[in-house]
């Protein structure tokens, strides 16, 4: 049993190379074409928290919409112009609203932000490489993301106003210029920005899984990594292997769009007007949409239970319940999801014999979401919770997950989902479980590493205020829709106003909009602790949680490479926390065993017998000298 | 941070009254910016204070605040308030919901969707308060160390298995429940459901209903023109007699088949008073077969409701005018839908005839429905 443990002394030459390349850095290369993987992940946070704020303005403006049905606001047509005539904002634009907040939210923010900023950030710290597999490529991906996230902005700047098709842009109505204004030059940029979108996650997803897989320090074989690498791996994963299939859809889009071709038209009268199109079948878009829409969900999800998972064991100080289930759990959902996207589509007029099929692969996802969940409880039994603002966020997480998730196992059912399909209950379900969840995975992941990010801590009594007005905020916003959806009450409905029943709903959709504008309002607590903290923060130590993963033993100061000198070698798993007969009450994973005999179980050498011999002569001596004493 | 949040949630009934103005109303965004900067002065005022008081108490050599107790506290007034909230919005919006389901699948329906909701809220409670309720038993203490638990294959297999199994019987149920819903063919011996054409567009419905032959005729699109909106078919003889409708009337207790289609982009014939629910799609059309079992007359002595109707929503995004896009259903006994029938109006209207007669002289040709193989 090797007992070197390699320290941050770092080799003389070596600093002095870092030193050299330091000078050379212009303000170009080190803050806009960065080839950094701390840049670039900070470069996709920053870029996702602000497409994050603009989908929230906008799902402020259509909440507006939907309490004050009657009312105008003249400042409505100052800042929004045609788009809100008369101080109301138009039917077609309120559907602009609907689909650009879906669109941003699910792939900038939840995908390219939570995915780019902490794969960027956590894979080579966490597994101990210097930088990415391929940095040039990884920059690129960056400045895809940021191209797509400028087009993506650009259509609200045409004439007829960005797509509006919803964020499924479902043909023939993403199809037919004709069939509503948005589909017009707004749905071209859409789809212009999506294949950007795309081609960035794909760079950045070949990245994340060659350098897990090949750039790991040594020790670190893939059964010590955390859990927030595989969470993040795996999504990478799935990243690759779904997302080339909505290029594929959104190309046949763009045929039938521009080039006169029919493979989702078919018999079309629009407007009184017979359409030339014939043999296409809108549902092998959403087929093609879905087969990545739901590995989707999933790419937002993992990185946040990873996450939280992470989170929850540091702060619980305790090991997580099961890691090798977490993992497992993990795999079962990553190779699962690649097969329940028909549950979409239960009533689109699909086979009804797929539907069936569908529904029981659906209902057997929920099996490894579910251990994920009691996993998480038995990690906090018997903890020792230290409430940081991360640690809040990761317990808001399981408990949205909890609620969202059960509401899947309505909604996955087929037959119940005849009624409740495109209802308020799936906007509350999807809202709760992948929106509100993921986001508060993400959160919980810049307040945790916000000091290895910025080498700055964030305020925890602001983080404090922050949590809580957005998770009662979010309970707020979506308990009740469950309850208008299970009346009935559809999706994208511009205004309840022209259906007798669901006029009941009105209030509770002014009480909707309040919450929302008070959640909305707590995110000012966290912006402006985010910037303030990032030039005024308090200096942060090299490990301000006491946490056991590799990023925490690179120096606060970012350089290029991370470690000086060597990189460290990993012995342990990443959660020995709390362990018996330790003296601290965490053992970072670059502590060897031989230094730690006292807390050693014969767990720990379970593949290494010769460390058990070891430690059976050292449990004997220890009793002998009782015995003597 | 209470204060805050009831500082918002008072402004909801000022809202109304402000922007009601119809001038334009820059007093009232500005009242709004100002009455959200003052809160935010507050909130530093209070932070303000609590440091202070932090300090205070550790000039006075205590621990100073310990927020992990605050925390772990706030956790456990969450957890009650949360689950009288819980408690409330499932007795009040609850009872909001849709009335009983007027058809006998929708019945099948209801079953499944009671024993689903009783067995995912006690999850729900379970886990809900086991998360909360942990984090304010074991919030942080500096003369405790956690326990050290890697893992109990035995509470994992435990687990794994239960909700296994508990899925697998929703599944199976649902399953049966799904097939039997979804099987639009008329069994041996069974009469023959009434077959109801319902075809949307950009933003209405449009109905059809067989004549004295009880079949519909085919249609393609090909041949639709202002006065034949639907495009039937008129080579063939099942056509003629078919019938224009405004209201979709349907007789209680007897099978009904929509034959649900779209003009133009999709849309979905949504009936949720029937549990009844399928997309409208262009060139493939789609059946939903079901039995409404409670008349209007019934529903409305039911609900109390003199001006309840059932109706059928669009429920699929499909333009400006999606969310105004309605039609009304009646069910009536037999013999007030036979003399509802009776007074229907052919679709083979005078205009429609003229217009056939000069057509005639065109050859026609008729195109296969093209539907697609791996969808029917």
């Amino acid at each position: 049993m090797s007992t070197l443990a390699v320290h941050d002394h770092g080799v003389a030459h070596h600093d002095e190379h870092g030193h050299e390349h330091h000078h050379n850095e212009t303000f170009v290369s080190k803050y806009i074409f960065s080839m950094d993987h701390k840049m670039i992940a900070k470069q996709f946070l920053i870029t996702g928290i602000t497409m994050a704020v603009i989908a929230m303005i906008l799902s402020i403006l259509f909440r507006i919409q939907l309490a004050y049905p009657d009312k105008t606001f003249p400042l409505l047509t100052t800042l929004l112009g045609h788009f809100a005539p008369n101080g109301r904002i138009s039917t077609e634009f309120y559907l602009s609203l609907v689909t650009i907040h879906g669109t941003i939210m699910v792939f900038f923010v939840l995908t390219a932000g939570l995915s780019g900023t902490f794969a960027n950030l956590l894979i080579p710290l966490q597994i101990g490489a210097r930088d990415m597999a391929s940095p040039f490529m990884n920059m690129l991906s960056y400045w895809f993301f940021f191209l797509a996230s400028v087009v993506m902005l650009s259509s609200f700047f045409v004439q007829k106003g960005p797509a509006s098709g919803g964020w499924t842009i479902y043909p023939p109505l993403s199809a037919l210029p004709k069939a509503m204004p948005g589909s017009g030059e707004g749905m071209t940029l859409w789809l212009i920005s999506m294949v950007m979108f795309v081609a960035s996650s794909l760079m950045g997803g070949i990245n994340y899984v060659s350098t897990v897989l090949n750039m790991r320090t040594k020790g670190m074989d893939l059964w010590k990594m955390p859990l927030t690498i595989w969470a993040l791996f795996l999504t990478a994963i799935l990243g690759i292997l779904a997302f080339p299939v909505l290029v594929a859809g959104v190309v046949l889009l763009i045929f039938d769009r521009s080039f006169g071709t029919s493979f989702y038209l078919s018999d079309i009268v629009l407007n009184g007007v017979q359409q030339p199109y014939e043999g296409g079948s809108p549902i092998l878009f959403q087929h093609l949409f879905w087969f990545l829409g739901h590995p989707e969900v999933y790419i937002v999800i993992m990185p946040a239970m990873g996450i939280s998972s992470e989170v929850m064991s540091v702060n619980s100080r305790k090991p997580i319940f099961g890691y090798h289930a977490m993992v497992y759990s993990l795999i079962g959902i990553t190779v699962l999801s690649f097969i329940v996207w028909g549950h979409h589509m239960f009533v689109t007029g699909m086979n009804p014999f797929l539907g069936g099929v569908f529904m029981i692969t659906t209902l057997i996802i929920a099996v490894p979401s579910a251990v994920k969940t009691f996993n998480w409880l038995a990690t906090l039994w018997r903890g020792n919770i230290r409430f940081t603002p991360a640690m809040l966020f990761a317990i808001g997480m399981v408990s949205f997950f909890i609620s969202g998730g059960l509401t899947g196992i309505f909604l996955g059912n087929a037959a119940l989902d005849i009624n409740l399909h495109d209802t308020y209950f799936v906007v509350a379900h999807f809202h709760l479980v992948m929106g509100s969840a993921a986001i508060f995975g993400m959160l919980a992941g810049v307040y945790h590493w916000f000091p290895k990010m910025f080498g700055k801590l964030m305020d925890e009594k602001l983080g404090y205020l922050h949590f809580w007005l957005t998770f009662i905020g979010a309970y707020l916003v979506f308990f009740p829709m469950h309850f208008m959806g299970l009346d009935g009450v559809p999706r994208r409905y511009y205004a309840f106003t022209e259906f007798a029943s669901m006029q009941k709903w009105l209030t509770i959709n002014t009480f909707i909009t309040w919450a929302a504008i008070m959640a909305a309002l707590a995110q000012v607590a966290f912006i402006y602790n985010f910037i303030v903290s990032i030039f005024a923060g308090k200096k942060s130590t090299q490990n301000p949680w006491e946490s056991n993963t590799l990023e925490w033993t690179a120096p606060v100061e970012h350089i290029h490479g991370n470690w000086p000198g060597e990189i460290p070698t990993v012995y342990r798993w990443p959660y020995d926390y709390s362990k018996p007969g330790a003296e601290e009450d965490f053992i970072p994973q670059t502590v060897p065993f031989s230094q730690t005999m006292s807390s050693n179980l014969p767990h720990d050498f379970e593949d290494n017998p010769a460390g058990l011999e070891e430690l059976n002569k050292y449990t004997s001596t220890l009793k002998a000298e009782e015995k003597v004493k | 941070m209470l204060m805050g949040t009831n500082l918002v949630n008072a402004q909801t009934p000022a809202a109304g009254t402000t922007e009601d103005a119809p001038q334009v109303d820059w007093t009232g965004v500005s009242y709004y910016v100002l009455l959200f900067l003052l809160i935010c002065v507050g909130v530093a005022v209070v932070g303000k204070i609590l440091k202070i008081y932090d300090l205070t108490l550790k000039i006075q050599g205590k621990k100073g605040l310990r927020w992990n107790n605050v925390m772990g506290f706030i956790c456990l007034v969450f957890l009650l308030a949360g689950l009288y909230g819980a408690y409330w919005s499932f007795t009040v919006q609850g009872s909001m919901t849709l009335p009983e389901a007027a058809s006998i699948h929708g019945v099948k329906i209801d079953e499944m969707f009671t024993v689903t909701t009783i067995l995912t809220m006690i999850v729900f409670f379970l886990t809900q308060i086991l998360l909360f309720g942990f984090l304010f038993k074991y919030r942080h203490s500096e003369k405790r160390r956690a326990h050290f638990l890697p893992h109990n294959n035995t509470i994992e297999k435990i687990w794994t298995i239960v909700p296994a199994i508990v899925l697998t019987i929703l599944v199976v149920f649902g399953f049966f429940t799904w097939q039997s819903i979804m099987d639009n063919t008329d069994a041996k011996g069974e009469v023959a459901a009434i077959n109801v054409d319902i075809t949307g567009h950009q933003f209405a419905w449009e109905l059809r209903y067989p004549g004295k032959d009880g079949k519909l005729g085919p249609k393609d699109f090909k041949l639709t023109t202002a006065a034949n909106k639907l495009g039937v078919d008129f080579k063939k003889k099942s056509s003629f007699d078919d019938l224009s409708a405004d209201t979709m009337y349907l007789p209680v207790n007897r099978a009904v088949r929509l034959n649900i289609q779209a003009q133009d982009v999709i849309h979905s014939v949504y009936m949720p008073h029937f549990r009844v629910q399928l997309n409208a799609v262009p060139g493939l059309p789609t059946f939903f077969k079901f039995t409404p079992t409670i008349t209007t007359a019934q529903m409305r002595t039911r609900l109390d409701d003199p001006k309840f109707d059932y109706l059928v929503y669009c429920n699929k995004i499909c333009g400006g005018g999606h969310y105004n896009m309605q039609k009304v259903v009646r069910v009536v006994t037999e013999a007030e839908y036979q003399t509802w029938l009776s007074h229907q109006k052919p679709y083979l209207t005078d205009g429609l005839r003229k217009e056939l007669h000069f057509a005639a002289a065109e050859p026609q040709q008729t195109v296969s429905q093209n539907r697609l193989a791996l969808n029917n």
